[in-house]
């Protein structure tokens, strides 16, 4: 159920098809930007390779162990009918005959085989699988979730910390979310319920290969989305014409300029030093507010 | 046959252009697996001729036959991933939020929901203009099983490598630690991992260096555009060497990369010869380890 509260907010998220192709630099820039207008939420969904907190500067006001729901098998109880293995469509559950054996990374926590158990030999219990921490800084929420190391499945911790970032927020907050690389699931978990999705790439044949993944991706949400060109000015204009004939807007350019990789490579914001990305940045902010 | 496998932890450092690259030296010494299958790019330096092509099938999507559904509202309460919505009336499901776990099917009192296997990818085995062989897929899109599709790339040219003879299979990973590197890394002999100096290049090198030490692969480690920031570059090679991940390079921020990629060619065939000469070192030193 979509509560009032949800609606209002703006949720606005940054993906690419291609890694590096500067999401984190625009949602840190943007978020920090913006907040001197309006209350941003920015949250790092990119849960396996988390970098937005390396470019904000705020306290930390909550931190905490996020779980996911998985089964684990009381021997007493259990008469090894089997049921459980039968009805686990990830084989995570396996019948050895004496003893049931659960695969915590084939898990997908659909809570079939527990609730489904004639012992009842198979409750839920809580999985460590990674962390979220808050951080505030006047108008700027800052989210951070981090999936532990060897944990496979990202799409869980992203959920609970979109759900946080929601609970945080109140009817006047923008949200920003940063997400990771590719097309799939994780990717999918992260914008299905963004507002309006901004695609970074860049004018490379690599660039324009994944815009266009990500794109049908986008398509098959049925989401609104635009195009932020980076590194403006390299490569070639294949990304340009193809948006051109797709009907597809690209709201910004952001000039290639090796001083964004420095100033980046530091782990510094660059929204206050240079010109021409503030510029972008403007447009970007216009776009978000239309 | 060795597997070489190409990771970053943080995208775009450089992985496929590398891999490309190696591919290139490797010549007829290798099949080339691009594992990195929701964003896969190796194709576009390599140009393969897409000549064995099949439908990858893995996954289900609960359908819900209106006619037979009695409204009991019982799916739509033990879904656990919201994946189910009615009007009042008829009930449907959500295909982006359905995870395919077939609870709905099982408890449905009517048998009016069915399990349809779902079409995830394709995959294709291909000739390269370097006459090499490409195993490669694309997922499809917002599909989930990534690894399942990563296993099964690397299962067919792990195949080929054995059928044909070839000394390695070299195959491009994807960025970050989930389930399609953890499949991407498993059962491989030897990994590179490309890394940048930015605070989010060591970062990322750390934690996905974390994930490789759960398995028992020997690590390396390329430095790109090594001197955008000396001082993080210094720091890498400190932590590499701490924890005796052998350093094969470091590489200047060059335009070679982006124009080999413009022109789709590998860093090997476009003139910069200070670029090439660093490869073929660590080409060498890679296979020294390796066949050591």
């Amino acid at each position: 159920m979509t509560t009032k509260l949800q609606h209002d907010i703006v949720k606005i998220a940054i993906a690419s098809g291609k890694g590096g192709t500067g999401k984190t630099t625009l949602a840190t820039n943007l978020a920090v930007y913006l907040s001197a207008y309006r209350d941003i939420i920015l949250a790092d969904l990119d849960v396996e390779e988390p970098n937005s907190g390396l470019f904000i500067r705020a306290e930390k006001v909550f931190e905490d162990t996020r779980y996911k729901m998985m089964p684990s098998w009381i021997e007493e109880s259990c008469t090894f009918c089997g049921l459980c293995q039968d009805v686990c469509n990830f084989n995570a559950v396996l019948n050895l005959g004496r003893h049931i054996l659960v695969y915590p990374e084939l898990c997908h926590s659909c809570y079939a085989c527990s609730e489904m158990c004639p012992g009842s030999a198979l409750p839920m219990q809580k999985h460590r699988m990674g962390e979220l921490k808050h951080y505030r800084n006047d108008n700027l929420d800052f989210i951070e979730s981090r999936l532990d190391i060897g944990q496979e499945q990202a799409v869980p911790l992203i959920a609970q910390a979109l759900k946080y970032a929601v609970q945080i927020s109140d009817e006047k907050s923008i949200m920003i979310l940063d997400a990771p690389p590719g097309t799939s699931c994780p990717v999918i978990e992260t914008t299905k319920d963004a507002d309006k999705v901004i695609l970074v790439t860049e004018p490379t044949p690599f660039g324009l290969h994944d815009l266009k993944l990500a794109v049908e991706a986008m398509e098959k949400l049925g989401k609104e989305y635009v195009v932020v060109l980076n590194r403006f000015g390299t490569g070639n204009n294949a990304v340009e014409q193809y948006c051109e004939n797709s009907d597809i807007r690209i709201i910004a350019v952001i000039p290639d300029n090796r001083k964004v990789a420095e100033f980046y490579s530091q782990g510094l914001l660059v929204h206050d030093k240079l010109d021409d990305f503030r510029e972008s940045l403007d447009r970007i902010k216009d776009y978000i507010l239309e | 046959m060795k597997e070489i496998v190409i990771i970053s932890g943080k995208g775009g450092t450089g992985k496929t252009s590398l891999a490309a690259a190696l591919a290139f030296l490797s010549g007829q010494e290798a099949i080339i697996a691009d594992c990195d299958v929701d964003a896969a790019d190796m194709h576009l330096l390599l140009s393969p001729d897409f000549g064995q092509a099949e439908d990858f099938y893995s996954g289900q999507l609960a359908i819900i036959n209106n006619e037979s559904c009695i409204s009991c509202d019982l799916c739509r309460q033990k879904c656990r991933f919201d994946a189910i919505d009615t009007d009042g009336r008829s009930y449907n499901v959500n295909a982006i939020n359905c995870e395919g776990c077939g609870y709905c099917a099982r408890i449905c009192p009517v048998d009016a929901i069915t399990m349809k296997d779902q079409c995830a990818g394709e995959f294709y085995i291909s000739r390269t203009r370097i006459s090499s062989t490409l195993v490669h897929a694309k997922l499809a899109a917002g599909a989930e099983n990534s690894g399942k599709l990563v296993a099964k790339v690397k299962k067919e040219a792990r195949k080929l490598a054995e059928v044909k003879n070839k000394k390695y299979v070299i195959a491009d990973g994807s960025p970050g630690i989930g389930c399609p590197v953890i499949s991407s890394l498993s059962g491989a002999d030897f990994v590179i991992i490309v890394t940048e100096p930015s605070v989010s290049g060591i970062h990322d090198l750390k934690r996905v260096y974390e994930l490789v030490r759960k398995f028992d692969i020997r690590a390396s480690c390329i430095i790109n555009k090594y001197d955008i920031n000396p001082d993080i570059t210094a720091r890498i090679l400190e932590y590499i060497d701490s924890v005796s991940v052998m350093h094969l390079c470091n590489i200047p921020y060059s335009s070679s990369f982006t124009r080999a990629i413009t022109q789709g060619l590998t860093v090997m065939e476009n003139g910069y010869t200070e670029i090439e000469m660093l490869i073929e070192a660590a080409w060498d030193k890679i296979r020294k380890s390796i066949n050591n």
